[in-house]
């Protein structure tokens, strides 16, 4: 949100600047209504209404929708009770509350994790220009191409306890099938492989144009200066990439944390909770059975934009610390 | 000078665009017009099927011209309610029967009496699916249930008699002699949603459970049985997954002895290539156990102008005639609501006997005056059935926690 509004006042000083540049031949037809102050707000005003219709209208039937006592009844007839909070002591009594947000904080932990090492070590691999490289690069980003449900269907198909390819393979090697997506203790440890898969790409696509801008000269330097290469990327590369790896791990947290299509459609969360995070969790309540719950639905998803907005809020600061200009 | 005209532009388009939007929802179910909405849950049939050939005829006989919209099931509800919620339901609504109770509730569909929809043919089994309070708030197009299908290949191969499965023990026994002779037992579907309720009810209401106590020891006795057959080997890990589609697909590679499966798979069991029989659910102790019953009723969401309600009670009635409802149910592969046409269905396919015998057997969910509590309480239910089935809990621990969360969510 920050982020945002600074970007919008820099874009309000700025086409100021440029109306303030305009007028001068024509002055004398300057009137007052048509002051630079008034075309600046005229140029504000398109993006002002998008962002109220798309963004903040929409945040706030959220939070309102998490604060009335919502019945079928009376969502047709918009006549849902305010009850304040009561939604979200509604959700925080839950028994799933405990398990879905463990379960969150280690799927996205896990996913960022490995994503970004994975996708940090891909990087620097392509970063050397060798044959085929560019192909490679490009068969890397398959994953990330995909649409969600395929790629989430193929998984499921792959990790299949009966006929699933992968029992299949670890038969071969003598170890038995493990009920990939049946298992409670399998079932979260399988989306979170699924997910890492899928954003391993972002990461590396990110990562290797932030190398790209590294330049060559600091390397060498280092290297005539007698650094290791495990040495220079450690004390030359992993600190220049500094701001594109803060970058790159917030949107792949707010990207992971929201995450729902792959667990929906690999498990439905369970079996049982094992594998509900928030994002699923919130679905289950509003949508997932034939009776909606939209209130205690909208809360836990406002809980987790207040997660997403948390982390924005450390980026920034982070950020701050890092160009204290 | 142009920038400021540039400016303007975009303000104005910006305007007029807004403009537009606002205007354009409204207006499609207010005054007299002559076209009539339907929407349905089939997106299956194309505009060129006999399905919706049948709704431009009704339509034409009763001298307006209708618009068909297909739904996905589930996307159905809520676009109905959100439809409801801006006055803009549609005028005739066909969808699946546990959702009637909750658009009843939400006071968005009309009773039978207000629109003179007569009833009165339709079995009470499947009518009760349709009622809240004592009052009727639709009529079922057709009806589908489950049964039990089976490989005979595979039941010869393993030497069991078909006809000597009566009960559970029997059953069970058929399918420990399955697996004895290396091929599968059962494939069903335990899915965490309504369609893993909706496969275990059979069992649940076979051993003589209800659904007012989860936790009761019958419940618990269906419940081991499909723990047991998992645990056996008998039934496969991945009926945890399963839909109803994927435990199909299970059946079809022909390794299975038995599948749970509804009436709409029948056009693939022709496909399978290998011969197929049917037989009913059996009860714990023996009989037909009472499957609950699916597909869909056709109602007339509440209008403003209350005037259309004539035409769209016309369009109800062509649609559920008799000789419409052989031909509705013969395009959905359902089984008709009416003994009179159920009559003529078996007459023109024998293989529809066991169905129409299942049907005549089963119950609504919603039934029971249920209602609404319904969903409430399928919800624990099939959060037992992944407990007990993945081993996370025993079958009487995952329905104790079970009735206690549906006690709660009920009350």
């Amino acid at each position: 949100m920050n982020l945002q509004s600074q970007t919008r006042t820099r874009s309000v000083e700025d086409s100021d600047g440029a109306a303030q540049a305009a007028p001068r031949g024509a002055s004398r037809h300057s009137a007052r209504w048509r002051s630079p102050q008034w075309a600046a707000w005229g140029f504000l005003t398109p993006i002002a209404i998008y962002l109220i219709a798309f963004y903040a209208y929409p945040l706030y039937r959220n939070l309102d929708l998490s604060m009335r006592d919502y019945t079928v009844r009376s969502f047709v007839r918009g006549d849902a009770a305010f009850i304040g909070v009561t939604n979200y002591q509604t959700v925080l009594a839950d028994p799933t509350f405990a398990p879905a947000l463990l379960h969150t904080v280690v799927f996205t932990v896990a996913c960022l994790f490995f994503q970004f090492s994975i996708g940090l070590a891909l990087a620097v691999f392509f970063n050397h220009s060798f044959r085929l490289s560019v192909t490679l690069r490009a068969l890397f980003l398959v994953p990330w191409l995909l649409p969600l449900i395929v790629s989430a269907s193929t998984w499921s198909w792959m990790l299949n306890s009966e006929a699933g390819v992968v029992n299949t393979a670890l038969g071969f090697f003598g170890i038995g099938p493990v009920n990939w997506l049946t298992s409670p203790d399998w079932s979260l440890v399988s989306v979170i492989i699924a997910n890492i898969w899928i954003g391993v790409p972002f990461n590396l696509v990110l990562l290797y144009s932030g190398l790209q801008g590294i330049p060559v000269q600091v390397h060498e330097a280092a290297a005539l200066d007698g650094a290791s290469s495990w040495q220079r990327f450690w004390r030359v590369t992993f600190p220049l990439l500094r701001p594109v790896s803060a970058i790159t791990l917030l949107l792949g947290l707010v990207y992971t944390l929201k995450v729902f299509d792959i667990i929906w459609i690999m498990t439905r969360g369970g079996p049982v909770d094992s594998s509900t995070t928030f994002a699923t969790w919130s679905y289950r309540l509003g949508f997932g059975s034939p009776l909606p719950r939209f209130g205690p639905g909208a809360a836990v998803g406002n809980l987790l934009i207040i997660m997403a907005i948390v982390f924005g809020f450390i980026y920034i600061r982070v950020q701050r610390r890092q160009q204290p200009a | 000078m142009t920038q400021r005209l540039a400016a303007l532009a975009v303000l104005a388009v910006a305007a007029s665009g807004l403009g537009a939007c606002s205007s354009g929802g409204s207006g499609s179910t207010t005054g007299s017009s002559t076209v009539y909405t339907i929407w349905d849950p089939y997106p299956q049939f194309d505009p060129g099927s006999e399905w919706v050939k049948l709704l431009s005829r009704c339509g034409t006989d009763a001298g307006v011209t209708v618009t068909r919209t297909a739904f996905d099931t589930t996307d159905l509800t809520n676009k109905t309610l959100l439809a409801a919620q801006q006055d803009n339901a549609p005028d005739v609504l066909i969808v699946d029967n546990p959702v009637i109770s909750t658009l009843a509730e939400a006071g968005v569909l009309a009773t039978t009496e207000e629109v003179n929809v007569d009833t009165s043919g339709v079995e009470q089994n499947l009518l009760g699916a349709g009622q809240l309070n004592g009052k009727t708030y639709g009529m079922p197009i057709g009806a589908n249930t489950l049964a039990l299908y089976y490989n005979k290949a595979v039941l010869q191969l393993a030497g069991v008699d078909v006809s000597t499965v009566k009960d559970w023990p029997s059953l069970t026994s058929a399918l420990a002699k399955v697996k004895a002779a290396g091929k599968k037992g059962i494939t069903f579907s335990a899915i965490g949603t309504e369609e893993g309720s909706f496969q275990f009810l059979p069992w649940f209401w076979g051993a003589g459970a209800t659904l007012t106590k989860l936790d009761s020891p019958e419940a618990v006795t269906a419940l081991s049985l499909w723990a047991d057959w998992l645990k056996q080997g008998f039934a496969p890990n991945s009926v945890i997954n399963n839909t109803q589609t994927t435990s199909w697909a299970e059946f079809a590679t022909g390794d299975y002895a038995f599948a749970e499966n509804g009436t709409w798979q029948l056009a693939n069991a022709k496909k399978t290539g290998f011969e197929y029989g049917i037989i009913a659910i059996p009860g714990s102790k023996g009989g037909t156990a009472p499957a609950p019953t699916g597909g869909e009723f056709v109602s007339i969401p509440v209008q403003k102008g209350t005037g259309r309600y004539v035409t769209s009670q016309k369009l109800v009635a062509c649609l559920s005639s008799t000789d419409n409802s052989l031909t509705t149910t013969t395009t959905l592969s359902y089984i008709a609501p009416t003994k009179a046409v159920q009559a003529k269905q078996v007459a023109a396919n024998a293989e529809l006997k066991v169905w129409a015998e299942a049907v005549n057997a089963a119950k609504g969910r919603t039934g029971d005056n249920l209602g609404t509590k319904y969903p409430k309480i399928s919800q624990p239910l099939w959060t037992a059935l992944q407990a007990a089935l993945s081993g996370s809990a025993t079958p009487q621990a995952a329905l104790t926690t079970a009735q206690t969360a549906a006690a709660a969510a009920t009350n």
